[in-house]
């Protein structure tokens, strides 16, 4: 029995949740849902760890989907990359979950709840299926699968402020058109290599060589990808999406959906195409770089003006975003390592932030920051997590955010690029301003009068405190993450070297 | 890559790639456009189709058949799998057309307009009181 759940693994990661999402629809009102899609999550996290526990070593484990062997049948690959981002999808699930009862039912009505962990369920879903798959077009599948049931999780904020349907909407739009973008990238990799699998279209490609339908496939895929990670110009459906979903279901899309995206480009950029490539390091290095200095910038100054705290922290988001572009365009061992242990990084930081919001938005009934005046005094445990996190978000040493933007800025030494560093630098100074106005409202202004503001419950406290720990933790201790990160990247950039010098 | 542009063979050759080409420009048009929620599902639907047109006449082989194994060894046949994908991107288009669709009949539940104008307006009244809304922040 043992023997055989461990074969089947990879399977597992993906079809354990799946199959319970319609189970978890069957059982009706309130707490059983919750209940039932906490263990599921939890399950999944412990499937992830496993899978992870393998694959740190360096092995890879290739998967046969329904017994056919790749490229003909769909392969689930999993290495240390992948295992990683599995890890903080489903341990950011696992984490979310426990939180999301006391604010879900403040936010959403009873009847409604288990249709709401449905959806829970099928994102969590779709964005595993999205990291563990190995096969191009299975990947669309599974990105759509999770982005179809975040349009519903965004629009069942409707409850708190009906804006939530607008903001999903536009999400679906641009969501839309940006999966589609990607299919017709894909079709073009299918036309002139005939295989659909990742690994062998990458051999396939470098035998192909350059053409003209490979640049295009390439460029649909950047913009299709680009649309569902919101790199920079492409980012318009976030910033409401974000501010006008239920606390929980921000927290969790800020801390994965993206995340997920930038690991879709991570792969094609690096194990499909191969950064040798020379058209793709061109396009990365004039278009993606300035674009994600532009993001940091530009995204961290109109988070200044925000009064609401969820959106500034979603312009907060797209300026994080900008880092970890950042560190990809680089195309260097160093600036993957950035990249990789930044998504894990601000999965962490991100995701306590807009819990702490959600606290906020569920005891003292506001998130807009001139709201929050004094909540210092009268939610201490709360605001503090929010003081951490935002050190975190700011890049302090003893910090997580600290070792991303350390080897970020070693990355742009490397390359001797020290404008870039400084610039780095310049746009944290920005994430101090924002953090600190929020920490200036609630703890120097006096709280207004006859407002009644209690702490949060320890249900929703404890999730935002572990997840304020680890920030700690890793921040002090990163070993584990920063081993992995600096793996998955010398595995990417192997992968497309050992291709493109045959 | 013919040299010439006015070759008639090679613009003939890829007319199935003109179509699509023009209906996904068309179908991209109408949903960036078109203020009417309903319409904006209505471009992105024709935007998908064109996708779909793109992969299945990219399977399709000159005197190929329908990939049925028959006796005759010399049959050639199309190639299945772009077709089989299609089926798979349909269903995820039909679901999308079915969200979106319902998000709409919420909107004009709750806003009493599927006009994106007149929604802007209002949210803009929401977020800063009566005044003329600039447009500007569409999310």
């Amino acid at each position: 029995m043992m023997a055989l759940i461990e074969t089947n693994l990879p399977a597992l990661q993906v079809v354990l949740p799946l199959v319970a999402a319609p189970v978890c629809a069957m059982l009706g009102r309130g707490s059983r849902s919750w209940a039932f899609a906490t263990a599921v999550s939890w399950l999944t996290f412990l499937v992830a760890l496993s899978l992870f526990a393998k694959t740190f070593g360096g092995t890879i484990i290739s998967y046969e989907m329904g017994g056919w062997a790749p490229p003909i049948g769909i392969e689930y690959r999993v290495d240390v990359l992948n295992a990683f981002v599995l890890m903080i999808v489903s341990g950011m699930a696992a984490i979310v979950l426990p939180y999301a009862r006391r604010s879900v039912a403040a936010e959403i009505p009873a009847e409604r709840q288990s249709f709401f962990y449905t959806a829970f369920l099928l994102c969590l879903t779709g964005l595993l299926g999205v990291t563990i798959t190995g096969d191009a077009f299975n990947v669309f599948v599974f990105l759509e699968i999770s982005s179809l049931s975040t349009y519903a999780l965004v629009a069942s904020g409707a409850w708190r402020n009906k804006r939530a349907l607008t903001a999903a909407y536009n999400y679906l739009i641009m969501g839309t058109v940006g999966a589609t973008f990607f299919v017709i990238g894909i079709g073009m990799l299918y036309m002139v290599t005939g295989t659909l699998n990742m690994a062998d279209l990458a051999v396939r490609i470098a035998a192909h060589g350059d053409s003209s339908t490979v640049h295009m496939g390439f460029v649909f895929i950047l913009i299709g990808i680009g649309l569902k990670l919101a790199m920079f110009p492409l980012h318009l459906w976030l910033p409401n999406a974000y501010s006008f979903a239920p606390s929980a279901v921000t927290a969790f899309l800020a801390a994965t959906a993206t995340k997920v995206a930038v690991y879709v480009m991570l792969r094609f950029m690096f194990t499909v195409f191969g950064f040798d490539y020379e058209f793709q390091a061109a396009t990365l290095e004039m278009v993606v770089l300035p674009l994600a200095i532009l993001a940091m910038f530009a995204a961290s100054l109109v988070a200044i003006f925000q009064d609401d705290l969820k959106r500034m922290l979603a312009y907060s988001s797209v300026a994080q975003i900008g880092y970890i572009l950042l560190g990809l365009a680089f195309l260097t061992d160093t600036g993957l390592t950035a990249t990789i242990i930044h998504l894990f990084n601000h999965a962490v930081t991100k995701g306590a932030l807009f819990m702490v919001a959600g606290c906020y938005v569920l005891m003292a009934g506001t998130s807009s920051i001139s709201g929050l005046r004094g909540v210092g005094r009268d939610m201490p445990w709360t605001t503090a997590a929010f003081v951490v996190a935002g050190f975190s978000l700011i890049g302090l040493p003893l910090t997580v955010g600290f070792i991303s933007k350390w080897y970020l800025v070693q990355a742009a030494l490397e390359l001797g690029w020290w404008p870039v560093a400084l610039l780095i630098m310049a746009s944290s100074l920005l994430a101090i301003v924002y953090v600190w106005r929020v920490v200036e409202t609630a703890y120097l202004q006096p709280a207004p009068e006859g407002v009644t503001r209690k702490e949060a419950p320890p249900s929703m406290l404890i999730p935002v405190w572990i997840l304020v720990a680890m920030s700690i933790w890793f921040g002090i201790n990163a070993m584990t993450t920063s081993a992995a990160a600096s793996r998955g990247g010398n595995m990417l950039i192997g992968s497309s070297q050992i291709l493109w010098e045959d | 890559m013919q040299a010439s542009i006015l070759d008639l063979e090679y613009v003939l050759g890829h007319y199935n790639y003109w179509m699509f080409v023009i209906l996904m420009m068309t179908g991209l048009y109408i949903t960036v456009s078109r203020g009417n929620l309903i319409k904006k599902i209505v471009g992105l639907n024709i935007f998908q189709t064109a996708v779909f047109m793109l992969y299945i006449s990219m399977g399709k082989i000159i005197g190929g058949t329908a990939p049925i194994l028959v006796d005759d060894p010399d049959a050639v046949y199309s190639n299945p799998l772009p077709h089989v994908l299609i089926l798979t991107a349909i269903v995820v288009g039909i679901a999308t057309t079915a969200l979106a669709l319902a998000l709409v009949v919420r909107i004009r539940e709750t806003y009493g307009t599927v006009e994106e104008d007149d929604i802007l307006a209002m949210e803009h009244e929401m977020e800063f009181g009566a005044g003329v809304p600039h447009g500007g922040d569409r999310g």
